[in-house]
């Protein structure tokens, strides 16, 4: 078995007394693509916040690469570790264009090719250079989507967050990010932690996946137990039934 | 069976700075006592569609139909005043986000009484205790505590069917739903649809369901409406939903990821110039 | 050359920009056209240009000196051929003081808002960012400059400085940054938890860049609004100080002092007072308007469209 790219070991979250994580411990290898499932509440975004450093760790560990992290995250995490929000409407500032919003991270960096690293990310999220210029209420939703896959991969980190990257998107647009996000993934060897509602995309992208409620593991699965229906849990079975679509009671 | 509701040829568009921009283009359809789903993508027109049909298109649009009738009345040209007392009590509507339908300085009881005391003469008491039926209707536990709540005190499936509650309170005849249980979680999804079936199907409603999911509309409605940039692409009975003949409806079934069904890459929609013609 | 006027429109207003210049360029004229579609912060712009010309002018315009008059024979005068406005107690053209009481409004102005509103913005900024006891600390500062009236404090200001015009703007630049925090912390703690200053976070940039390159620039259109809208204020209260002997001292033409000089005469010759007293009202409008038809411009919300 590969090295773990990220091990949580008893995450703890409280958000002023109110426990939004309670002791979840996690394994993710390298190249992995593990899935995350819940409704609102279950604590699956804020088990990515705190990774990425966005939430207040009340106790527990977290190892990326084989090393433990601090409360501070230094620079050098962010090289490895990259995020994607759900809201593309909401995760590109309103007032810059997509070249700011990609030169952005690169200067934070000290990168030098800043110009070929800017129209290559454009390149591998199918976009192109002729959005480099665009304000973001000039986009899309999945354009922004797009952009901000490409913010993410600039600074070419090996394991990527990704929180319901398309949960606000139209199904065909979606079928297009979760495409890009595959091929991204099989290019640059990425280990994906994916959070979604949805048991069928996470079924589609990832290999396993950890079904949550109310801040803590319900149980864990790999992709085909969910495919032959090898669930314990009822509440992972109501998930399934309700991913299946109304169905009128007599 | 005369129809519910008649509409013909109906456009919306709104005039801006950079040209107009024409919403729906000529939509055409009418609906009985039956469950009718209008499916399509953000941008489609689906909810200015209902919208329009609910009186609700923004001022600054321009709006205009070769017949938009709800039981013989003329929605178009009927005054002002007429129009808003249909509204509410012979068409309802209920919207995505109880977060933001709902006023949220005043309780949920008193907003399902005033709703019904605007439609109807009732007294106090008797207000009253249609509203905490209602709420019973819709499948709320604790009703008499429910009334006394403000909306961010109930979560979101709580509020939802409040909104129900207080849409369904006048006994409309026509209730439109616009992305009812879009906010909500999926569980929770299908407790709302459940009640909202019953509901329609008891009091004998006529209903449009406006969703941007094929799948769960198809196995809700009785009839699909597939809308494409402003025009009805296919309209089919829910059921012949596999046996789609239009690309885009066929695409759109096709694109989402299920669990059974192992498909690497996704198919994606090729969308073709001609089906916004 | 309507055809080049066309496609030049269509240039700034493609949805396509090819470089970072078009782009900008592109914005600033949708804006340029929101403002202008607003008739009355046109004429606003206009009132600001046309004093800031004749302040520029100043020398070629004024058709007598501001300070000399001739005490003999033009004392008080009525408003006639050669003195426009009349003459105030000491013989001189009340136009040429006006003209030239301009230079001193803007400088007051320009001044002003130069020193208090990066003030309040950092201040705002930082405050709302940072949150804690830096918000804690910051924000009573600010409350304490804002429980005194803004002349008052202004007043007790002068007094400790000693009067005079420069000083007259410190003071009332340390009494107008208060606002100016308020309104860009208020700014910042709506978009402190945005997903986009959340992404800019997970970059690794500092908090002192998040401030300056991200969250400042959010903060400023409004900060321009309020400013414009103010600007009304400063001038009274310039004025006002002026008018009490603190400002500008004597013989500068400050239009404040004016009015206090024509205070003596205010019953028989009105128009002494009255000329000045209609320049600030004719400015502070001016600035009104402008500052409510960018309000209207700079929305950010109203770049969605």
């Amino acid at each position: 078995m590969t090295a773990a790219a990220l091990a949580l070991d008893r995450l703890r979250v409280t958000f002023d007394g109110f426990v939004a994580l309670n002791d979840v411990s996690l394994n993710v290898a390298s190249g992995e693509s593990f899935g995350l499932v819940g409704e609102s509440g279950s604590g699956k975004s804020t088990l990515l916040r705190a990774v990425a450093g966005l939430a207040p760790v009340a106790g527990g560990t977290i190892v990326v690469n084989g090393k433990p992290l601090g409360r501070k995250r230094d620079k050098a995490f962010y090289r490895q570790v990259q995020m994607v929000f759900q809201d593309p409407y909401g995760s590109l500032h309103p007032r810059q264009t997509v070249d700011r919003l990609l030169l952005e991270p690169l200067a934070i960096h000290g990168f030098e090719d800043t110009e070929k690293r800017i129209l290559r990310a454009l390149d591998e999220v199918g976009l192109g250079s002729g959005f480099r210029f665009r304000y973001s209420h000039q986009l899309s939703g999945g354009q922004r989507q797009r952009i901000a896959i490409a913010r993410a991969l600039i600074l070419e980190p090996s394991i990527l967050l990704l929180d319901e990257p398309t949960s606000a998107l139209d199904a065909s647009v979606q079928a297009e990010v979760l495409n890009l996000l595959e091929q991204i993934r099989a290019d640059r060897k990425l280990t994906f932690i994916m959070v979604s509602h949805d048991l069928a995309v996470i079924t589609h992208m990832c290999d396993r996946l950890m079904v949550m409620q109310n801040g803590e593991e319900v149980e864990r699965l790999t992709a085909s137990d969910l495919v032959a229906r090898r669930v314990t849990k009822d509440y992972t079975r109501n998930l399934l039934v309700a991913s299946e679509g109304f169905k009128r009671s007599a | 069976m005369s129809a519910l509701l008649e509409v013909k040829d109906l456009r919306v568009s709104f005039p801006t700075r950079t040209g107009v921009i024409e919403a729906v283009r000529g939509v055409s359809f009418s609906l009985g006592k039956e469950r009718l789903g209008i499916v399509g993508e953000s941008g489609s027109g689906k909810s200015q569609t209902g919208r329009a049909i609910m009186g609700l298109t923004p001022e600054h649009a321009e709006i205009s139909a070769k017949k938009l009738a709800f039981s013989g009345i003329d929605l178009l040209r009927v005054p002002a005043r007429e129009r808003r007392t249909l509204r509410g009590k012979r068409i309802a509507m209920v919207l995505q986000d109880p977060k933001y339908s709902l006023d949220p300085v005043m309780t949920i009881g008193r907003q399902i009484v005033e709703t019904l005391r605007t439609h109807e003469r009732v007294g106090k008491a008797e207000a009253r205790k249609r509203a905490l039926d209602m709420l019973q209707a819709v499948q709320i536990r604790d009703p008499e505590r429910v009334y006394k709540l403000y909306p961010h005190e109930v979560s979101g499936g709580m509020g939802q069917r409040a909104m129900i509650a207080m849409m369904l309170i006048a006994g409309p005849e026509l209730l439109i739903a616009d992305e009812p249980t879009s906010a909500l979680d999926v569980t929770v999804q299908l407790e709302v649809l459940g009640i909202l079936d019953r509901l329609v199907r008891d009091r004998g409603m006529g209903l449009i369901f406006i969703s941007h999911d094929l799948r769960l509309v198809s196995s809700f409605c009785d009839r699909v409406i597939v809308m494409y940039a402003g025009r009805i692409v296919e309209e089919l009975p829910a059921t012949e939903l596999a046996n789609a003949q239009h690309p885009y409806t066929r695409g759109l079934l096709n694109c989402m990821p299920q669990i059974d069904a192992d498909r690497h890459p996704l198919p994606v929609l090729d969308r073709k110039p001609e089906w916004a013609l | 050359m309507s055809e080049t006027m066309q496609t030049r429109r269509e240039w700034l207003l493609t949805e396509r920009p090819a470089s970072r210049l078009q782009a900008r360029l592109g914005r600033a004229y949708l804006t340029w056209r929101r403002f202008t579609a607003n008739k009355l912060a046109v004429v606003g712009l206009l009132i600001i240009l046309a004093l800031c010309l004749v302040a520029a002018l100043a020398d070629v315009l004024a058709p007598h000196s501001p300070y000399i008059g001739d005490l003999a024979n033009s004392r008080l005068l009525f408003p006639d051929a050669n003195h426009w406005l009349g003459t105030d107690g000491q013989g001189r053209d009340i136009l040429s003081r006006l003209i030239y009481g301009s230079r001193l409004t803007l400088q007051v102005v320009v001044l002003v808002a130069i020193i208090a509103a990066p003030i309040g913005l950092l201040v705002g900024t930082v405050a709302g960012y940072a949150g804690g006891w830096v918000d804690a600390v910051l924000m009573r500062i600010t409350d304490i400059f804002l429980a005194f009236p803004k002349l008052v404090l202004a007043l007790a200001f002068v007094a400790a400085l000693g009067p005079g015009i420069g000083n007259a703007i410190i003071a009332i630049a340390i009494t107008s940054w208060p606002p100016y925090a308020r309104i860009a912390r208020a700014e910042t703690l709506t978009v402190r938890n945005s997903d986009y200053i959340a992404a800019v976070q997970l970059m690794g940039a500092s908090p002192t860049r998040i401030v300056l390159r991200h969250i400042m620039p959010l903060c400023v259109s409004s900060l321009i609004v309020r400013v414009t809208l103010d600007m009304a204020g400063i001038i009274l209260t310039a004025a006002g100080l002026g008018f009490l002997g603190l400002g500008a001292q004597p013989p500068l033409p400050e239009w404040g002092a004016m009015i206090a000089a024509g205070r003596l005469f205010i019953l028989d010759q009105w128009w002494v007072a009255a000329a000045p007293g209609f320049a600030i009202l004719i400015v502070s409008l001016g600035f009104n308007l402008l500052g409510d038809g960018l309000r209207d411009a700079l929305d950010p919300r109203g770049g969605s469209q």
